[in-house]
């Protein structure tokens, strides 16, 4: 059984964020990129279901960018079997992302794509139903929970409330991956850089990315600060509070 | 004139909150417009649409009690393309995840997800979405039909909360590939602590850092005779259960005191917490979201602060 792994990067949010002279997207200057958390999410899973043998290989694969090649190594370093890179010219959003990568996951052939659940910049939806929506195979997003067997998957999918629906799910098919079964695994830097001389990454052309999301950004802003917090200056300030809330 | 068509949502038999929220705001977009509001039902929540008065019109779906993504998403997908609906309102969770993003791409609509505003603009609308994890308020413009994924805890529930008689239309939906099966319901597993009980709350997020360090707020947290609590990724981190994770796919909780330490505020965990009557938040970052909703604010290194109101409180 074969899992590709959809990656993504994504801007880091315990950075600032800054608008752009256009007021319409982030100064990617600013902003500093990193691995989607919920793609870790998913490309963790990946590697727990081949380890648990209920996978023979896991793809890692990613559209060109900066330190995309970076973030592919660190896959392979992880456990992934291979990594794709997508050359092309390149989406304007989450719709033509996933046509991008429907496209190659047809040429590659997969029994399951395993997507993050969403990411931070996904003005247009969710990358995993879209997916499965342009391969013509059913798809469960918000999935913490995989076991794989006889061409169908058991999956997991979160409510509110602590809530789980159980499914199954014929094979292929997509899910959109909220949580693993424990965190994301770290690759040591050495291992990376190693991995980087022992290992290529296979480039594949992006093909066809479709009409897109059909709908523009017209502004983008940090939110008016309301009335806001009242900003307490040490803690003796704090204690006054808690007091005066009857906590302390 | 906007015609809205909102997707209800429902579990164990009950509307949830936000399927009032999206009818609540249907209806005003529709008065306003002068247009028309009708609400999607699945299954025997048909038996209840006496609660959907906000709505002109109900439709109903015989797709089964259970929500099923491909089956219900077959589902809408019929109706919209029966009704051609201006605008369709669809929850921005679990549910809606699975159900706008085929129909959008299947029959060609734009859709704008993380909607906090709608606002009926021309013959179009435009949408606020809380994006990157609540620090940016992004606008988008859809001239045509749009499908808007709403984010709970946008809009009043009370305003959509209206019992009444609409006019009820059974639809002709075309059934699933019955590729996806349900299975069973699975309820959370008894807490040792239930949180949505609790009087105060030391929640931590991801500024705490590392598993060691919770100890720290479990010190303050036995201090001020408070339970622990905590944002998603410590829980994904496997540094807490579930049972004492706050946010969306969490516990809704609304404690008389709720202390933030190191939680940034992604929407997620504010829709779990925003009730609450005193929230004081402590994090380093001036630019956190969870500062907007915070009565009291501190950005002070919380383990610094702990340390010090640990010895003020002793």
């Amino acid at each position: 059984m074969k899992i590709v792994v959809p990656l993504k990067q994504v801007p880091d949010l315990v950075e600032d964020l800054e608008v752009d002279a256009t007021g319409k997207a982030l100064d990617a200057e600013e902003v500093k990129l990193k691995l989607n958390e919920f793609d870790d999410q998913a490309l963790e899973e990946a590697l727990l279901l081949k380890e648990s043998g209920a996978a023979d290989e896991v793809v890692a694969m990613a559209f060109d960018g900066e330190d995309v090649d970076k973030m592919l190594f660190t896959a392979i370093a992880k456990g992934a079997n291979k990594a794709i890179k997508l050359n092309g010219s390149s989406p304007t959003d989450i719709h033509q992302l996933a046509k991008a990568f429907a496209n190659a996951v047809a040429t590659e052939g997969f029994d399951l794509v395993m997507a993050g659940v969403q990411s931070a910049d996904g003005r247009d939806g969710h990358l995993g139903p879209i997916m499965a929506e342009y391969l013509s195979v059913p798809c469960i997003s918000v999935v913490a929970g995989v076991s794989v067997s006889g061409g169908q998957a058991t999956v997991q999918k979160e409510y509110s409330g602590g809530m789980l629906g159980e499914f199954e799910v014929d094979l292929p098919a997509v899910l959109g991956i909220q949580a693993a079964a424990q965190a994301p695994r770290y690759a040591p830097v050495s291992k990376v850089r190693q991995i980087q001389q022992t290992e290529t990454i296979q480039e594949m052309d992006a093909g066809d990315l479709g009409a897109g999301a059909g709908s523009a950004i017209s502004s983008m802003a940090a939110p008016e600060k309301g009335l806001g917090a009242k900003m307490l200056d040490d803690v003796e300030a704090l204690m006054a509070v808690l007091k005066d809330k009857g906590v302390a | 004139m906007a015609n809205i068509l909102v997707v209800t949502e429902h579990l164990k038999g009950e509307f949830q909150d936000i399927t009032f929220e999206m009818l609540g705001k249907a209806k005003e977009i529709a008065q306003s417009t002068g247009g028309s509001c009708s609400a999607m039902v699945f299954g025997s929540m048909s038996g209840q649409t006496d609660q959907m008065g906000a709505a002109d019109t109900v439709i109903t779906a015989e797709v089964g009690d259970d929500y099923n993504p491909e089956a219900y998403a077959a589902a809408v997908k019929s109706v919209v393309s029966a009704n051609s609906p201006d605008l369709i309102m669809i929850g921005s969770t679990s549910m809606g995840i699975d159900i706008a993003n085929p129909v959008s791409t299947a029959l060609d609509i734009p859709t704008v997800s993380f909607c906090a505003d709608i606002v009926a603009a021309g013959g179009g609308f435009t949408c606020t979405s809380q994006m990157y994890g609540g620090k940016m308020n992004v606008v988008s413009s859809v001239d045509g039909a749009l499908i808007s994924m709403v984010l709970a805890g946008s809009f009043n529930a009370d305003t959509g909360r209206v019992s009444g008689s609409p006019a009820v239309e059974a639809s002709a939906v075309e059934a699933g590939a019955g590729k996806v099966r349900f299975k069973q319901l699975i309820e959370p597993e008894a807490a040792d602590v239930d949180i949505t009980q609790s009087d105060i709350l030391v929640a931590v997020g991801r500024g705490i850092g590392s598993k060691d360090d919770i100890e720290v707020a479990e010190e303050l947290a036995e201090a001020l005779e408070a339970d622990i609590a905590c944002s998603r990724p410590i829980v994904d981190a496997g540094w807490m259960s579930k049972s004492h994770q706050v946010g969306k796919s969490g516990m809704k909780v609304k404690p008389k005191v709720y202390i933030a330490l190191g939680i940034s505020g992604a929407p997620e965990h504010i829709e779990g917490m925003k009730a609450t009557s005193t929230i004081i938040a402590i994090n380093t970052d001036k630019n956190a979201p969870i500062f907007d909703v915070a009565h009291y604010g501190m950005t002070e290194d919380l383990f610094d602060v702990v340390e010090e109101l640990l010895e003020e409180l002793d």
